[in-house]
């Protein structure tokens, strides 16, 4: 008979461990789906995590795209992470990513065609503000009312999308568009692009700010007394209530960062790879990045890693669709499947696996 | 704006095949629920249901085949949340949102080639002298059999929930799952059993949509219709004839939306379309400031019977 034995503390070894794991097992399970569709599933794997990176024909341009991938999914998934560890469930960072992409290219469309240096920055602020301002509205109702964060982030989403089809059409559509739906292309418009800061790197502004999150979560979790109160909030909520932690506060705090970050991200995207705000202009990484930060294990060095891994997956589920015809849902799924490999093997941090019959305490 | 082009009669009708769907779902969640599992996958395993639903309705031609496939589909899924979260202990919020990312991504790899086909879909059922009747025949007796069967299933629940002893244990696992396995009853049996029912409804929900209600398969139709039948869980207290009520108005708030879109309102259309998820943000907070009613004591608990 199996069964599973508590350990009095956590494995050090199988937080580390667990991962990779999941990696592994999402490629297995992956390579079968692989063959299902009709492909080589050892081609597939190797199209999808080697190539881009190492592939002469395709790691020119698929190695920047890493950095510009990677920036939106980190820098979301480390504001989501602070959550997650007080036990705060933001889901809806996809919609704080619209409304910051609407506020930061809206301000920036707002001065069209001023040429100040005041106009990026003043962007990165609106961009963060949209988005901290609609997590604010979970937060403040569940600290209000008691209402679930995770239903109200959700529904957000829905909500910000009608805004951007809306938006897209409406407010800010580009005057010179001939009636098409879209704004004006930020790239065309040099104060309010977010550029490569080196040429050739993928490396712009949002995936510089994605590593100053990460040193700032870092920082925060390890160093200062909020990170303190919020693993303790998470891990021992009692025991924060007895230690004078202000709940309420732990919830701002951990909505408003997941929400600004998730609005600069959105910002920094709409100004630079995707151009223009577009009915389309989302592309799921706000859910994404749920994935990014579990699989980092809220630790937010372990989220620079997973957000690189995830941003490999997404390239190189491009390039399988180009070059072996594997549909773009197969990623969606892959990526899913990490997700739930990584939280089946993660048993094993807190429990041992026994074999046979165990001995009566 | 025409207002007099807006029928009550269809109104009433078409709000009860809109509800139903959010019905199916809700129903499932809530016995879930009771059983003190929080499954946040409703939306991945109703799109699954959906696709598995619309393929076999497609490929055999029986809309009926078709659904009992989508439960069994969306149990299936639902199993994969259970061993996640009752053998190996998983958080619940994280694996239920991980079964809706892979229901999504699952649902748009299967229905890639059924994108723009047409499905046969369920005949009305003509009950003998209720359908006859003036207004309200039309209204409430004249609808396809998947409607009928949400509201006997409502009925059945509550019954079963209510007075029988089955549903006793179950909520009795879903208030304290370790007194009820210090009295013997197997929590994580009784739990799968539940998060399975939970998984069948949803499927059945998504094949609905996909079937009866659109008939056509686009990616990611259900567009948050699991995450409303969650919220109507919440609205309805975790009470069976709530959730009857809560669906039917939220259903009554999607249909008088698009009845307005489509009568030419002054309104824009994005704001029309946001309506309903609005009003579900409202309808939780009137609701959760009155305080957490009925909730399961041991809701999104995870049991492990140490010896």
């Amino acid at each position: 008979m199996i069964r599973l034995e508590k350990r009095a503390q956590p494995s050090q070894f199988w937080t580390f461990a667990t991962p990779f794991l999941a990696v592994i097992m999402t490629m297995i399970v992956g390579g079968i789906m692989f063959a299902a569709l009709g492909s080589d599933p050892f081609e597939a794997i190797r199209t999808i995590f080697w190539d881009p990176l190492f592939s002469e024909q395709f790691a020119a341009y698929s190695r920047p795209q890493l950095l510009v991938k990677a920036g939106p999914l980190i820098l979301i998934a480390i504001g989501l992470s602070l959550g997650f560890k007080a036990g705060i469930w933001n889901i809806g960072a996809e919609g704080q990513y619209i409304m910051g992409a609407i506020c930061g290219a809206g301000m920036g469309l707002a001065f069209y065609p001023s040429e100040s240096f005041l106009i990026f920055p003043l962007m990165i602020l609106t961009g963060a503000l949209g988005g901290w301002a609609w997590a604010m509205i979970p937060a403040v109702l569940k600290v209000r009312f008691g209402t679930n964060e995770i239903l109200v982030s959700l529904m957000l989403v829905y909500v910000a999308e009608n805004l951007l089809a809306s938006v897209s059409s409406g407010l800010l559509k580009n005057p010179d568009g001939m009636g098409f739906p879209g704004s004006r292309n930020l790239q065309q418009y040099p104060a309010a692009a977010n550029l490569e800061i080196f040429q050739g790197t993928g490396m712009h502004w949002g995936v510089l700010s994605a590593f100053i999150a990460v040193i700032f979560a870092y920082v925060l979790l390890s160093r200062h007394m909020f990170g303190f109160q919020i693993r303790l909030t998470g891990e021992a909520p009692r025991a924060a209530r007895f230690a004078g932690v202000n709940t309420t506060h732990i919830v701002f705090l951990c909505l408003g960062l997941a929400g600004a970050l998730a609005g600069m991200a959105g910002m920094f995207e709409v100004s630079g790879p995707a151009g223009q705000i577009t009915i389309d202009f989302n592309s799921g990484y706000g859910f994404t990045a749920i994935i990014v930060a579990f699989l980092g294990r809220l630790h937010p060095i372990g989220i620079l890693f997973a957000g690189l891994l995830m941003a490999l997956t997404y390239i190189g589920g491009e390039l399988a669709s180009l070059m072996l015809g594997i549909p773009s849902a197969a990623i969606q799924l892959f990526q899913g499947m990490l997700l739930f490999f990584l939280l089946a093997t993660d048993v094993f941090i807190n429990f041992r696996v026994r074999i046979g019959q165990g001995h009566v305490a | 704006m025409d207002l007099s082009s807006i029928n009550p009669v269809l109104l009433v009708a078409s709000l009860m095949v809109s509800a139903t769907p959010i019905l199916l779902a809700a129903l499932g969640e809530l016995v879930v629920e009771k059983s003190g599992v929080l499954n946040l996958g409703v939306e991945g395993m109703m799109i699954t249901g959906a696709i598995c639903g619309f393929a076999i309705g497609v490929n055999t031609g029986s809309p009926v085949l078709g659904f009992m496939f989508a439960a069994f589909c969306g149990a299936l899924l639902s199993l994969a949340f259970g061993i996640l979260t009752q053998y190996l202990l998983s958080n619940q919020v994280a694996t239920g949102l991980g079964l809706t990312l892979v229901g999504l991504g699952l649902s748009s790899l299967i229905g890639k080639p059924y994108e723009g086909i047409k499905s046969p879909t369920l005949q009305k059922m003509e009950l003998p002298f209720l359908s006859d009747l003036p207004i309200v025949g039309p209204m409430l007796f004249s609808h396809d059999p998947m409607v009928y069967l949400s509201v006997v299933l409502v009925a059945l629940t509550w019954a079963v929930l209510k007075f029988t002893r089955a549903g006793l244990i179950l909520r009795a696992v879903g208030e304290s799952h370790d007194a009820a396995h210090a009295l013997g009853y197997k929590v994580v049996r009784i739990r799968i059993m539940a998060i399975l029912f939970g998984g069948a409804c949803a499927g059945l929900a998504g094949a609905y949509i996909s079937l009866v209600r659109v008939p056509q398969w686009t990616e990611g139709m259900t567009a948050g219709a699991g995450w409303i039948a969650l919220a109507i869980v919440v609205f309805a207290s975790w009470k069976p004839w709530r959730i009857l009520i809560g669906a039917y108005l939220f259903g009554g708030v999607t249909v008088l939306q698009l009845n307005l879109q489509a009568a030419g309102a002054k309104v824009p259309i994005e704001v029309l379309s946001m309506s309903p998820y609005l009003i579900t943000i409202a309808v939780l907070v009137i609701i959760s400031a009155r305080g957490n009613h009925g909730a399961p004591a041991a809701l999104g608990k995870i049991f492990h019977a140490s010896r």
